[in-house]
């Protein structure tokens, strides 16, 4: 018989000594030639920013590879310096931001590929567990539309929150919690 | 299509997991109110974006981040104890150099945050801040002093029963977790809708720690054990390379 997992409980607003007490925000130098700049904005459902947010994100390297066991496509080269993983709190006005690579395009199911994006976990008081979501990029029409996961999202106001804003080069994605223009959030 | 299926329950709170999880809308914890998305959540088909994850098993490890009671020049004031347990993934297998973050207020129910404003003592021989690997049985172990209950402002007369807040990683994006750590037997728990926000009562029973005499050090510490399951992992192409 399976275990039960142990339920999620709230992050509470406390965390920021033990879970940011590195910066890793930054998963490449803002002097790579290839780093984006991905910012955003926390909002709950008054509009009001959130200050008491933590986001992470987890990617595939620039060649699409998962720097994970699991990923055992040997034919894409791993990227020692690269992890995927990033971590930022909100600060007192709402805003996260990740220095990053653009992932590749990764596998989905049956066998179609995914267009590049993150994997979104959002942390805060008042989410008894994380909120999901991705971030898509703004310059992948084509891949967007094709993409097996947006494309099944039939609400276009939604599906459109996935997809990041280009704000002269820098990445724009804000995450709206509830309410008007709320984000789109998954159930894994 | 069928990998978008939509769900309407989740976000209401009714969900398919039957109070096992809290809903993101709980109406008494009234941060929920203003932070619980509306619309239905997106199901969200297998793929390796979420079958695989944030690694740790090397990650930077300081020789006294598991003991909250050495941090500093001084013993910390409280209870002393030793937190312990093992953490498995859905299927019962061990999850193995996975990383445990934790935080917690001290013995007083204070936290070493500029934001926590109950006015009880801070303790500058404990910060609060602990972290640790799992090992190849998926153990991990903290010793830490018993943290006090404290009040917030979520209604009149609002306490938390004592808890640890921990951090976990698995083996996939799937099996992330925060969650808290409660004690037995803790006189709050019908008053805190945190606590309450998950239904189930067998649920409930999976967030408090047991007391337990084979952890407890004569003359030193009292033990307290708390096992922990992550979300699931699949059957995955990384059965085939472990
Ligand atoms: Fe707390």
């Amino acid at each position: 018989m399976s275990p039960e997992p142990t339920p999620s409980q709230t992050v509470g607003p406390f965390f920021h000594n033990a879970l940011l007490d590195e910066d890793r925000s930054e998963l490449v130098s803002p002097d790579h030639p290839e780093a984006i700049r991905i910012e955003g904005t926390v909002y709950d459902g008054a509009g009001e920013v959130v200050p008491d947010a933590m986001v992470e994100i987890w990617q595939a390297n620039s060649s699409g590879r998962y720097d994970h066991p699991a990923d055992d496509r040997e034919d894409l080269p791993l990227d020692e310096d690269f992890s995927g993983f990033g971590r930022s709190g909100t600060d007192v006005d709402g805003k996260f931001s990740f220095v990053t690579l653009k992932p590749g395009p990764v596998p989905g199911p049956d066998g179609r590929m995914q267009a590049p994006h993150l994997m979104v976990s959002v942390f805060a008081r008042g989410l008894l567990k994380r909120l999901v979501t991705r971030i898509y990029f703004p310059d992948e029409e084509e891949a967007n539309a094709s993409d097996p996961v947006l494309s099944s999202i039939e609400d276009r106001e939604l599906r459109r929150t996935l997809v990041a804003g280009d704000e002269g080069g820098v990445l724009r994605f804000d995450i709206r919690l509830q309410g008007e223009g709320q984000t789109a959030f998954f159930a894994l | 299509m069928a990998v978008g299926r939509e769900t309407t329950n989740e976000a209401t709170g009714a969900g398919r997991e039957d109070g096992r999880q809290p809903p993101y809308l709980y109406p008494d914890y009234v941060a929920t109110r203003l932070r619980a998305p509306k619309k239905p959540l997106i199901i969200l088909p297998r793929t390796l974006s979420d079958t695989t994850g944030p690694a740790y098993g090397s990650g930077p490890i300081g020789e006294l981040d598991d003991d909250l009671t050495r941090q500093h020049s001084g013993e910390p004031l409280g209870e002393r104890i030793i937190v312990t347990g093992r953490v498995l993934d859905g299927d019962g297998r061990p999850v193995r150099g996975g990383l445990i973050e934790i935080w917690q207020a001290n013995a007083a129910g204070r936290y070493t945050h500029k934001l926590d404003q109950h006015p009880a003592p801070l303790d500058p021989n404990f910060s609060g801040a602990g972290r640790c690997l799992t090992d190849e049985e998926g153990r991990y172990r903290f010793v830490t002093i018993k943290p006090g209950a404290y009040p917030w402002k979520n209604h009149e007369n609002a306490w938390r029963p004592a808890h640890i807040h921990l951090s976990l990683f698995g083996s996939a994006f799937r099996s992330r977790l925060i969650t808290q750590m409660y004690f037995p037997g803790d006189p709050l728990f019908e008053h805190d809708p945190i606590f309450q926000s998950v239904r189930d009562e067998k649920a409930q029973q999976r967030m408090i720690s047991s007391f337990d005499l084979e952890t407890t050090r004569p003359e030193w510490a009292l033990g307290y054990r708390f096992d922990i399951v992550l979300e699931g992992r699949e059957a995955t192409p990384m059965e085939n390379h472990r």
